[in-house]
């Protein structure tokens, strides 16, 4: 059996960077991954990661302070602060550490990193690379991992992609490996290790109007979850505000801030009129513009189908070309408009799981050599709703504490015992099992169709907007479904590269994952950042300051509850 | 309406040889390739294999050719597309894993050779290391490769010379050659100037015409000869 002393699963931001802590203490690490480390959904980020640098002339004032209280009122308070206060603290050298290593960030006219504004953010902090930001960091970062693959001289670095990891293993509460999946072969294979961190990005894909890279099904949260890790604060679904119409694919925020108009059918700038975003306008948190977006379009202030309009003309073709030009070549492939000469289509779509892999402010989870960093896990730095700019931060500030912790916690720990040998050995044998159940089942259902259903029930009744009677029916849809999948049939049983047979694999995590969002939203009876209940339309400090943890079981998830930790800012009402 | 998809197909463990398969697909507005694809293997027949993620046009997985035009499957309406047979080959040149999935090694491993990372000659500052919005410019173009491999792949050299390190790897050497923060430029054109590097290429600008993003991997060649043949005049006097 294949060993190592770390398994990263996941070849994003936070995978690769908690794969160069293990590498630094000369250890022997490995990363899983799905797709090639670069087709990663870090890729799609655009607009541009946080840290208070004070490079922008209007952020000569700004501090880790005033970035910890934007992203904790952000968060309608629902992060826990001492996380938050490291991260924001920890921003500015794991930036330059990413510059140090080649990041080719865009530059203010006296060659500082160049910074702008962003949704809920009193400063200019969102530092850029045009509007690729999300590209030039993975780059940089796979750059790095290939330098540590080449030299050796430290640790050894090992990258196995195109493998999906179906299972951890687990002995005695400790986790001792994982099994994965071979795409291209189709064989199992069971891999032992001192520590694992997963570190597999968001769920989104679960919604049919969604942002993701199709690959964001949320097996990665799902598998943890399986074996006993509970997901925490699952029901807070970010919402972005402005996503291609028809496609949802990304229109980033950086448009918004660099001085593009959210306009209703009219031509008037609609957020003036509602007093949440009265004040900030384009520049209001991502739950309340996609509110908004959806309230004018319900009083009729949309455009058929559903949307409005993004107008960048004013801001003119130089700054477009400078710093939004992914985005133009976006519009005019996939909406075939040029946004130079006419406003963009856009309507909200599922963007970001807030929520996902208990874990705590050392990315432990509650199974010992467990670890979780960036969007698969939360540690909780978004709470109830994310300040964009802020997820690449988590990934490379988690990413390293994750790597960091797991590499102490080998280093101080005894060998694996025979023992975790015929914990994995059991572990694969169960998972070979279920892989030839699957291949030889002769059900009706289709992976397809199953999917498809799932997508539109979770737009339609766990969206924007919810309530008790559309929860209820999501859930008891979303339960239907899971029965249906044990009778999923594939249209083809051979092994290699057989794709139908991986999306149903991760079919089966979506909607255990879907059933966990459902539960937390029907159990929430208050309206907290994104998530916004009808029926329930305040925020309730009393009851619901605190995290939801979901165990999985067969029936659906088991919701308790955590403590929220508050330490420097008290919860206020939240305007921009 | 519908229109239909001719696909070779092949999975080297059963077939003999490639072969053409056509499969209807029913025409949505706005209608893709990609999905067209997502359509046929969730729908029709599931043993059909393509790689895909962003579906955005910025990860570099869905290469392949269309109509014998290398494009990505994700950013290439249907409807933009001539007639209603749309041919999809994989790249050629690489080793086929199954259908149009393409093993990537040989494209990775010249990638990796050139030393895709910064190598700066000094310790890093406590800040960011400046470097001006000129500077900056320089990089534009050579830092936004979503490394598809459709250059790889369309290039008539890499295609018959498997040494060659091709256009990719050497725009990527270029990536940091012109980077004002690298201080390994005599070792990064040391990397490319042998027979399989910048001299093999022949200009047939094969790579400029296959670049979804409309990069230039020719122009990165065309750099690299001019200061390579830069520094051997200076080291003659």
């Amino acid at each position: 059996m294949r060993n190592f002393n770390i398994i990263v699963v996941g070849g994003g931001l936070a995978g690769m960077r908690a794969l160069i802590e293990g590498n630094r203490r000369n250890l022997k690490v490995a990363l899983f991954s799905k797709v090639h480390p670069v087709r990663s959904h870090s890729i799609a980020a655009q607009g541009g990661i946080n840290a208070a640098l004070g490079n922008h002339p209007r952020g000569f004032n700004d501090s880790v302070e005033k970035h910890a209280y934007d992203t904790i009122k952000g968060s309608d308070y629902l992060a826990d602060q001492d996380a938050v206060i490291r991260m924001c603290a920890e921003a500015p050298e794991r930036i330059y550490e990413m510059e140090h290593w080649g990041c080719p960030f865009s530059r203010a006219e006296d060659g500082k990193i160049a910074q702008r504004p962003f949704g809920g953010a009193g400063f200019p902090r969102t530092c850029y690379a045009a509007d690729r930001t999300g590209h030039m960091l993975l780059h940089t970062l796979y750059g790095q991992v290939v330098k540590f693959e080449q030299w050796a001289e430290r640790g050894e670095t090992v990258v196995l992609d195109e493998w999906l990891v179906t299972a951890i293993a687990v002995d005695g509460g400790t986790c001792v490996g994982i099994v994965a999946l071979d795409l291209v072969t189709g064989r199992l294979e069971a891999f032992q290790s001192d520590a694992v961190i997963f570190a597999t990005g968001g769920s989104c894909r679960i919604y049919g109007n969604s942002t993701n890279a199709v690959i964001n099904t949320g097996i990665g949260m799902a598998v943890p979850y399986w074996a006993g890790v509970p997901l925490k604060d699952m029901e807070f679904i970010q919402f972005h505000p402005t996503t291609l119409f028809g496609t949802n694919i990304l229109v980033t925020e950086g448009a918004r801030g660099e001085g593009g108009f959210l306009l209703n059918n009219k031509g008037e700038r609609f957020l003036a009129n509602y007093p949440d975003s009265r004040k900030a306008m384009e520049v209001a948190p991502r739950d309340i513009v996609s509110r908004n977006i959806m309230r004018e379009i319900e009083q009729g202030g949309g455009f058929p189908g559903g949307y409005v309009l993004l107008d960048l003309r004013h801001i003119g073709v130089r700054k477009i070309m400078e710093r939004l030009p992914g985005i133009r070549e976006l519009c005019m492939n996939f909406a075939g408009v040029d946004p130079v000469d006419v406003p963009i289509p856009v309507q909200p779509g599922a963007h970001y799981t807030m929520g996902g892999i208990d874990t705590n402010s050392l990315g432990a989870c509650k199974i010992k050599g467990l670890y979780s960093a960036g969007e698969s896990a939360c540690v909780s730095v978004h709470g109830a709703n994310r300040l964009g700019g802020n997820s690449l931060l988590e990934t490379i500030v988690y990413g390293k504490i994750a790597g960091e912790s797991a590499g102490e916690y080998v280093i101080g720990k005894a060998l694996a015992g025979p023992s975790s040998e015929k914990v994995l050995n059991d572990t694969l044998k169960r998972e070979e099992e279920k892989l030839n159940r699957l291949l030889k089942s002769d059900g009706k259902e289709k992976m397809g169709v199953l999917k498809d259903e799932m997508n539109k029930v979770m737009a339609d009744q766990a969206g924007i907007f919810r309530d008790a009677e559309g929860l209820k029916d999501a859930l008891a849809r979303i339960t239907e479904l899971r029965e249906r999948y044990r009778k999923i049939g594939l249209s083809s049983q051979g092994r290699r590269m057989n794709q139908e047979m991986m999306w149903a694999i991760e079919l089966g995590g979506s909607l255990d994952v879907a059933d966990a969002i459902l539960r937390g939203a029907l159990a929430r009876q208050e309206s907290r950042g994104s998530h916004f209940r009808r029926d329930f339309p305040k925020r309730d400090d009393g009851k619901w300051l605190r995290h939801s943890i979901a165990y999985y079981s067969n029936e659906g998830a088991r919701l308790e509850y955590a403590p929220v930790t508050i330490s420097k800012f008290q919860p206020k009402e939240r305007e921009y | 309406m519908a229109v239909f998809f001719k696909i070779l197909r092949f999975d080297p463990e059963l077939d003999k040889r490639p072969g053409f398969q056509r499969y209807e697909v029913p025409l949505r507005k706005g209608m893709t390739v990609l999905e067209g694809l997502f359509y046929i293997q969730e729908r029709v027949d599931g043993s059909i294999a393509f790689r895909s993620s962003c579906r955005a046009g910025v990860c570099g997985s869905c290469g392949m050719l269309i109509n014998d035009s290398f494009r990505l499957a994700c950013e290439t309406q249907i409807e933009s597309l001539k007639g209603t047979v749309i041919t999809l080959r994989p790249q050629p040149h690489l080793p086929v894993i199954k259908d149009l999935v393409v093993d990537l090694r040989p494209f990775w491993s010249k990638f990796k050779s050139v030393r895709p990372y910064l190598l700066a000659r000094d310790h890093p500052p406590e800040k960011e290391r400046p470097q001006s919005q000129a500077e900056r410019e320089r990089i534009n173009n050579v830092s936004d490769c979503i490394m598809c491999a459709n250059c790889y792949a369309a290039c008539p050299i890499s295609g018959t010379d498997e040494e060659y390190l091709g256009p990719q790897a050497i725009l990527q050497a270029n990536r940091f050659i012109a980077d004002s923060r690298d201080g390994e430029g005599d070792m990064r054109m040391n990397l490319v100037e042998g027979e399989n590097g910048v001299f093999r290429c022949h200009t047939a600008f094969a790579c400029q015409k296959a670049c979804p993003k409309d990069l230039d991997p020719s122009e990165s060649v065309a750099d690299i000869k001019r200061r390579i043949t830069l520094r051997s005049l200076k080291r003659r006097r």
